[in-house]
């Protein structure tokens, strides 16, 4: 056997992840041109503004729908211990730190990579498939500046406004139990959500919100774009896509907590 | 002496070490129209691939309109770009766009033209194409032919020089195939381009070539007018062009040892 059989898992992996890097720095040197050349112009506004729809406007129900019973669950849970200890109005400081901080871009960025993410892997797999990457390549059309850059733009920046969307709708989702089941008026759930949460909570949440969308879209574009062997590759790609997309953004999500942690953000 | 437009010289391919294309040397001239004919896997694809800059030759030169495809930056490749079109097999249209929007694309992205012009070139296109009255359809809503022709109008939106066909009458029945035929005719001749065709239908390619090549395993086995073809003693020409089973293409895959495969030699 070859003794150098076991290194090939890692080779093939380090080479993914080489790709990908090389396709995410593609993409950030094709974004000034894609959006501002004089030509193209009105076709990538155009684009950009089709693919927000898509990605961000499109998905505001599920965001919202999810994160209020994410906030309803929290207080559900934790209601007892703290009831134990005579202080239930807390619910509202363990969602609002839970929420803001690590729960609500997460669970946000996860949605997407369904609602978003393997929608784009299969949409430029089935392109690669009907030769259509190939037509833009021969109409010298860059598919990074035509496909890429609008995709991972749009999710981005959608991720971002998604997550202040889907904060409050947690918050209210522990609010409406605190009130209904818990007897912690609304007024008295929110001095305690306000007076905890400073605003360092608050963007550290949308920094890492970005960072999750373009993570998400550029990796979707990655698998897609790479697409071999028709209508089965698809289907390989987007399932490959939503997996590994949770699973990096897991981890990317411990390494920005840590960092955080360490830096005492 | 006519004017070469693409030049290919000594050009080899290969891809995991199998030869696709093993030194095929080719020149095609200013306002002909050249059919590449083969089999399947005889590599004619790859020779197109190669001529549109998809893909870079192991060693060799291709040159087209007096530019040297092998060492273009990706800036000069594009530029090379606008000056050709492409017909893919399946028309290869943007799914996501109308017929018009599809053709004005390349014009949307590569001109200074206003919305109205360009609006005005887009029906003249689709005109040529006998496709003006479905220009706001979707690409779902067109048959394999209208899609084929739609595709030729985006591929003709620049007024390239040069045309590559793949498979032009791939799919489509012999009426609409014909019309295609028809179609690339009457494109050279309106516009006076160099058109390139790679097939494997016979009718189409006598219909069509002013001057035909034969290719066979990564190399060009015979050449000539579609005249000279008909009338090739060559007995692989014969086979190729008359659809034969029995002739020098197959007789090599009979060759190979059956029994000894079979009984694994050992016996």
């Amino acid at each position: 056997m070859n003794p150098s059989a076991p290194l090939v898992p890692l080779r093939d992996a380090l080479a993914f992840v080489g790709a990908w890097a090389y396709l995410l720095r593609d993409t950030l040197a094709a974004m000034p041109r894609g959006l501002l050349s004089r030509r193209g112009r009105r076709l990538s506004w155009q684009n950009l503004a089709a693919q927000m729809d898509r990605v961000g406007v499109r998905s505001i129900g599920i965001v919202s729908l999810v994160l209020s019973c994410i906030g309803a669950i929290l207080a559900l849970q934790m209601a007892p211990p703290f009831r134990d200890l005579g202080m239930v109005a807390t619910v509202a400081d363990v969602i609002a730190i839970a929420v803001f901080r690590e729960l609500g871009p997460l669970v946000v960025a996860i949605v997407l990579t369904g609602f978003a993410g393997a929608s784009i892997a299969a949409e430029l797999g089935t392109m690669v498939v009907s030769e259509e990457i190939d037509a833009l390549e021969v109409h010298a059309i860059a598919p990074v500046r035509f496909l890429v850059v609008p995709r991972v733009l749009a999710t981005t920046v959608m991720m971002v406004c998604l997550t202040v969307i889907g904060d409050l709708m947690g918050m209210l989702g522990g609010l409406v139990v605190s009130q209904l089941w818990l007897d912690v008026g609304w007024r008295q759930y929110l001095t305690h959500t306000f007076d905890v949460l400073k605003l360092k909570d608050f963007f550290t949440g949308l920094a890492k919100a970005g960072v999750f969308g373009c993570l998400l879209s550029s990796l979707a574009c990655h698998l897609g774009l790479s697409v071999t062997g028709g209508a089965e590759g698809v289907g390989r790609a987007t399932t490959r896509t939503v997996v590994l997309s949770i699973v990096c953004l897991i981890i990317v999500d411990l390494l920005f907590t840590a960092a955080f942690f360490f830096l005492g953000l | 002496m006519r004017e070469v437009a693409i030049q290919i010289e000594n050009v080899t391919k290969s891809f995991g070490g199998q030869v696709v294309l093993d030194g095929v040397s080719l020149e095609v001239y200013r306002g002909e129209t050249l059919v590449i004919l083969g089999g399947s896997g005889s590599g004619k694809s790859t020779l197109l691939r190669l001529m549109t800059g998809s893909l870079r030759p192991d060693s060799g030169r291709v040159v087209v309109l007096g530019r040297c495809l092998n060492d273009m930056s990706a800036r000069e490749l594009d530029e090379y770009r606008r000056s050709i079109g492409v017909l893919f097999q399946s028309g290869a249209l943007f799914n996501s766009m109308t017929v018009a929007d599809n053709v004005a694309l390349p014009l949307r992205e590569h001109s200074d033209l206003s919305e109205k012009v360009i609006e005005i070139v887009v029906k003249m296109k689709l005109e040529q194409v006998g496709l003006r009255e479905h220009a706001d359809k979707m690409p779902a809503e067109l048959s394999g032919g209208m899609k084929k022709r739609a595709g030729l109008a985006r591929a003709i939106a620049l007024d390239p020089q040069v045309l590559f066909y793949d498979e032009p009458s791939a799919g489509l029945d012999p009426v609409t195939s014909a019309e295609i035929d028809q179609l690339i005719i009457d494109l050279k001749g309106k516009l006076g381009v160099t058109s390139v065709v790679v097939t494997h239908e016979m009718d189409s390619a006598f219909r069509i070539a002013d001057r035909m090549v034969l290719l066979d395993r990564g190399r060009f086995i015979a050449s000539g007018t579609p005249q000279e073809m008909r009338q090739s003693s060559d007995p692989a020409v014969h086979q190729f062009i008359n659809g034969l089973i029995e002739g020098p293409l197959t007789a090599r895959r009979r060759s190979g040892g059956y029994e000894q495969d079979l009984l694994g030699g050992g016996i």
